[in-house]
């Protein structure tokens, strides 16, 4: 029943949406990161004017659809055209390639702020007290204190949610971007063996999620050298 | 664009019942197939905990790979998958052409077999957590072994998962979205509808977010509620 012959036909063909899964993902994940930690440093203060839209920001980017999200940027900002042309930002809005990056940044910089908030809330209050009192300044107790041990805290579930990030590069197949989960769509409405094309785009993301994972448990090792017995 | 906002109405040209019934179809999609879910993922934590080595690597195999694997991919699987299944069945006896499987009942058991897979997590971890001394109790109090799960083990059993249960349901709710691309009308797919035939997506999808907002604001409460009841006569920590 399983035909290798199939397989060596179908897996060349999905490993040709793989750069552009990646593509989606490492943007997304890079620029999700930078805006989250600014959120969740930002929400250290205690002003309702920075914490109020930051909150609601959150809240909503958690509480909808991935998809409504994607549909919103690309389908619904398109009909702002000539406002969007004007202040010259439409080649974006244009392409779905950008609106997917968009959604997915915006979504994965929605929940990351919550893990790194959490994380920089857990870092003990004596340690930047204690930067404060040997003469470092706010920044560099940022820098050198409290940041490293926050990040260092907040890896394992960052990965999770990196994981989550390249399950989500699959649904910019919907507005028409030949990922890996787009071509195997394609490859079942044209052989109808979903089964074998679901065998072989799965086994890309699994192997794609255990590199991941392993990256970071490799990571966060190197960034605990004193547990390490 | 926002005096447009009659359209979201239920005047004439409205489309508020639609979305409105549409809003019902998928809470009726995520709650069924959370169900489902629990039901495959009950097995599936048996199956982790079971001593036997098979079942624990299926249900090991079952968490990783639909916990793993894009669930528009696993969705695609099963509708046509199920689809190519039935058309051959069919053809079996002397029917022609693509026989396209019912999109609800897909929709449903995509949901309940992908959320099956975190459920089965939740609930390994809420068995594990449950204090050794319980099971001893129960059995020095001379309790059958149903006896035991049903008066002993599951009600604190729930109490530990009802938290995970939460957030797996906020899950299930909005990969219910998804299951749009096999043609069910649900909220995603009404949204749709009403966009391209009304030229106003910014409205349509601003109020189709606003919707999923809402249910899964409001089926929060319910699960806070139950964690409540659930935890009830526990010091609060």
């Amino acid at each position: 029943m399983i035909d290798p012959g199939f397989f060596l036909e179908i897996i060349p063909k999905l490993l040709a949406g793989l750069p552009l899964t990646l593509q989606l993902c490492t943007l997304s994940v890079l620029f999700g990161f930078v805006l989250a930690l600014a959120l969740a440093l930002a929400q250290q203060g205690d002003s309702p004017f920075v914490l109020w839209p930051i909150r609601t920001f959150v809240s909503v980017f958690r509480g909808t659809p991935l998809l409504v999200q994607i549909f919103l940027i690309y389908y619904g900002l398109g009909q702002f055209r000539p406002n969007l042309q004007a202040i010259g930002l439409w080649w974006m809005f244009r392409e779905p390639y950008w609106c997917a990056i968009i959604a997915l940044t915006l979504n994965t910089a929605a929940y990351g702020s919550e893990i790194l908030r959490g994380a920089i809330r857990n870092v003990p209050r004596g340690l930047s007290e204690a930067s404060l009192a040997l003469g470092l300044t706010r920044l560099q107790t940022l820098r050198l204190v409290i940041l490293p041990l926050a990040l260092r805290q907040a890896l394992p579930a960052y990965s999770n949610e990196i994981i989550l990030i390249v399950k989500g590069t699959s649904l910019a197949s919907i507005i028409t971007l030949t990922e890996v989960t787009g071509i195997a769509q394609e490859l079942i409405a044209q052989t109808y063996r979903a089964m074998e094309v679901f065998i072989a785009a799965g086994a890309i993301y699994l192997l794609l999620n255990f590199l991941i994972v392993r990256a970071l448990e490799l990571l966060e090792v190197k960034l605990t050298p004193y547990r390490q017995r | 664009m926002f005096e447009k906002i009659h359209l979201l109405g239920f005047g004439a040209g409205g489309w508020g019942a639609a979305l409105l019934g549409a809003a019902a179809i998928t809470l009726i999609l995520s709650a069924l197939g959370f169900a489902l879910g629990a039901v495959f993922g009950g097995l599936a934590a048996a199956g982790r905990l079971s001593s036997a080595r098979i079942p624990r690597v299926l249900a090991k195999a079952y968490g990783t790979i639909f916990r793993g694997v894009p669930d528009l991919l696993t969705i695609y699987l099963f509708y046509y998958g199920g689809s190519v299944a039935l058309t051959s069945l069919a053809r079996l006896f002397g029917a022609q052409g693509f026989v396209g499987l019912p999109t609800f009942a897909t929709g449903v058991v995509t949901i309940g077999f992908i959320s099956g897979a975190y459920q089965s997590e939740v609930y390994r971890g809420a068995y594990l957590a449950i204090d050794k001394g319980q099971f001893d109790a129960a059995k020095a109090l001379a309790l059958t072994r149903l006896q035991m799960l049903r008066l002993v083990i599951v009600p604190q059993l729930l109490r530990h998962a009802i938290p995970g249960l939460g957030n797996v349901w906020q899950l299930v709710l909005k990969d219910s979205a998804l299951i749009s691309v096999i043609g069910l009308v649900e909220l995603m797919r009404q949204t749709q509808i009403g966009a391209g035939s009304t030229r106003e997506p910014f409205l349509f999808y601003f109020a189709a977010a606003a919707l999923y907002f809402v249910i899964a604001g409001v089926t929060d409460l319910f699960f806070s509620r139950a964690e409540a009841n659930a935890s009830r006569g526990l010091a609060h920590r």
